[in-house]
């Protein structure tokens, strides 16, 4: 994978900040909610490209994250004493005590992140401690997604059931309807990720991270070397459901509702093809896959719904057999595709090199000589 | 009714569904056992046999539609099964989680491709005229339970295909490679088994059962593009009780897991049941982790 250069980042960076100003209503809110979705593709990137654990269940935690805010949401926009919709339709008379601690925004924003992280770290303890791992545990945390999709639907009277929770109206105060606080809760989340990205960025070279990819590619042989692998992968899993959490509250910001569709076993697949298409182990291919396969959704659902699956299903084959890299794997110049790119950069070169020695002299040699391809070596 | 009759009647019912949950398993778990892969689309099988024995019940009328039914289902998923091996499951050798992501991409376009086809909504398969009725117990402390003969058949079913897939295992040539394939491939292969061919047939074999277990549950309810991913995920619980690839493993955590949801069910409710299940794997794997039989093996690399 190569890597991008810095003024590369700014420059995207500041196109992304400046997207306000260029796309209609409709398309910001699109982008400013497929960004909060790529935070949950960066948490992926570390749990599924780094360490090599595939969750099926990343909807879960997504989830956990969404409901704490949603809570909080939901009891702002009543008035004193009063009770959601659905409470009163059930037939509930009191505010159940456990959306009692939820009314304080810092409850509610610390919930966000812990709630989902601590969840995420006690499953992947129970399961890895026992040395379970691989198949398993991703087959696991899809039961995890169905049990909790069940559960939430199940839970009409506190928790709104499947219609799940919605009818927001401020978040600290400011109104959620208003236009530009929808653009300030765009650079919000896109803060949010770019802080995630050089933070994940950061503790993928550190020993942390190193350990991480030694325990994918072998297992094994890092136990053998005296780690112990379990505490690596619990603290990897639960970063990953604490970003998962993170993008699950921007994301009900941004849409305004959460329901159990959201976050049950076909959402939380779906998450990992995101991932999957950018580039599972890629922090930029999956933030580009997850905002490609979204708009490519939204795109196609809406012309023609019942393509999408047929699109989806073939994405899923697609990516896995021709481009376990996704589409960082393209620009690789050990892929495929990347080899292809160089040859034919070198064939150019060698073209133009023919062409223009055929008009010159033969003392006056070029700088760049056709035989040096390392200077290819990175396509940008 | 007496509390034992009650209790008898949810006993028969967790027997029934654990019989479609042994059968949806138990090619899970040969090929989980044999190569290590996880075929996400096994439970379109299910649905595929569901439908055609739908189809079968639309042409062929008279007693025998059910039986040329089953056959249809074991015979239509099996060729599906291999085919998918063929072209999917064997590309992707020694990467079982890439495996998963494949076949759930197969799944989604199985499942489109049903409802464009069927429809969304369900088709139902009528039981035969003599698989109507029910046997009803008259006296004893018993008195009262009704036992469906669709769901007497669907048991008897599924003993029956356990019995020939054992016997196939244990007695047949072919099960002799397979055994010695899943002990050790490499020797096996040196040995001038063709571990390939193995592979393709024992694949294809688990999805035709599936493809039964698809007919079998089109007679208690209707075939729709998504009963597969509804059976699939407890499928997916019975192979990780079960242990790998092991019959008797299968049968037991088929036996212990739809039991178990029938039981916690008449207590509490569905969505609850879902979640102790849950629970209840994963203190299981706690105490078993490698499952109720467990394969000894000092090779480092398990999964």
């Amino acid at each position: 994978m190569p890597k991008l250069k810095p003024v590369s980042y700014g420059l995207i960076l500041l196109l992304l900040a400046l997207a306000p100003y260029g796309l209609s209503a409709y398309y910001l809110s699109l982008l400013g909610r497929f960004l909060a979705l790529s935070v949950l593709a960066l948490g992926l990137t570390l749990v599924w490209g780094r360490a090599g654990i595939l969750s099926l269940g990343q909807g879960v935690f997504f989830g956990l994250g969404a409901y704490a805010l949603a809570m909080h949401l939901e009891s702002v926009s009543l008035s004193p004493g009063d009770l959601p919709d659905f409470m009163q339709w059930s037939g509930v008379t009191q505010l159940p005590w456990w959306w009692r601690p939820f009314e304080a925004p810092w409850v509610a924003m610390a919930a966000v992140v812990l709630v989902p992280g601590l969840a995420a770290a006690a499953l992947a303890w129970l399961v890895f401690h026992r040395r379970v791992g691989g198949v398993y545990f991703a087959l696991i945390t899809q039961a995890l997604a169905l049990a909790f999709a069940t559960l939430l639907i199940s839970q009409q009277p506190y928790l709104g059931g499947f219609n799940g929770l919605t009818n927001f109206s401020t978040f600290l105060g400011f109104p959620l309807n208003d236009s530009h606080v929808q653009r300030g809760l765009y650079w919000a989340t896109l803060a949010i990720l770019t802080a995630g990205f050089f933070f994940l960025g950061w503790l993928r070279e550190t020993n942390f991270g190193k350990v991480l990819l030694a325990i994918r590619d072998g297992e094994g042989r890092v136990r053998f070397l005296g780690y112990n692998a379990v505490p690596y992968k619990v603290v990897a899993f639960a970063l990953g459901g604490a970003l998962a959490g993170i993008a699950g509250a921007l994301f009900t910001l941004h849409v305004g509702v959460i329901s159990p569709a959201m976050v049950g076993v076909v959402p939380s697949i779906e998450m990992v093809v995101w991932v999957g298409v950018g580039g599972r182990d890629s922090l930029p291919g999956a933030v580009l896959g997850t905002v490609l396969v979204n708009f490519g959704k939204d795109w196609v659902s809406s012309a023609m719904p019942s393509v999408w699956l047929f699109g989806m299903g073939l994405l899923f084959i697609l990516v896995v057999t021709a481009l376990p890299e996704g589409l960082s794997g393209l620009a690789s110049t050990e892929s495929r595709f990347g080899r292809f790119a160089l040859r034919l950069a070198a064939l150019s070169r060698r073209a133009a090199f023919a062409g223009a020695a055929s008009k010159m002299t033969n003392d006056a040699r070029p700088a760049d000589h056709p035989d040096k391809l390392e200077e290819v070596n990175e396509i940008p | 009714m007496g509390d034992s009759a009650v209790i008898a009647g949810q006993a028969f019912n967790g027997l029934s569904v654990a019989s479609i949950l042994l059968l949806a398993a138990l090619g899970l778990a040969l090929s989980f056992g044999l190569m290590n892969v996880i075929n996400m689309a096994h439970g379109e099988m299910l649905m595929v046999g569901g439908y055609l024995a739908y189809s079968i019940d639309q042409v062929v009328h008279g007693p025998l539609a059910f039986p040329v039914a089953l056959c249809a289902a074991f015979v239509g998923a099996s060729l599906l099964g291999a085919i998918l091996e063929f072209t999917v499951v064997r590309r992707l050798y020694g990467r079982p989680l890439d495996t998963l992501l494949a076949t759930w991409g197969v799944s989604l376009i199985l499942q489109q491709g049903a409802r464009s086809l069927f429809g969304a909504i369900g088709v139902e398969v009528a039981p035969p005229a003599w698989l109507s009725g029910s046997i009803t117990v008259q006296h004893g402390f018993l008195a009262g339970v009704s036992l469906p003969y669709v769901r007497v058949c669907i048991i008897l079913l599924a003993v029956l295909v356990l019995g020939l897939v054992g016997w196939f295992i244990a007695f047949t040539p072919w099960g002799m490679m397979l055994r010695a394939v899943h002990q050790d491939r490499e020797m096996a292969a040196a040995m001038g088994v063709d571990t390939r061919r193995v592979d393709l047939l024992v694949f294809s074999l688990g999805t035709g059962v599936a493809g039964l277990a698809g007919a079998a549950l089109a007679l208690i309810s209707p075939a729709t593009p998504t009963v597969g991913q509804s059976y699939i995920v407890y499928a997916f619980l019975v192979v990780i009780v079960g242990g790998l690839g092991s019959l008797l493993g299968t049968a037991l955590a088929a036996l212990l897991v739809g039991l178990f949801s029938a039981g916690i069910q008449t207590f509490t409710s569905v969505s609850l049941a879902d979640v102790l299940l849950l629970v209840l794997v994963v203190v299981f794997i706690q105490f078993r982790p490698k499952g109720i039989v467990a394969r000894r093996s000092r090779a480092l690399e398990e999964a």
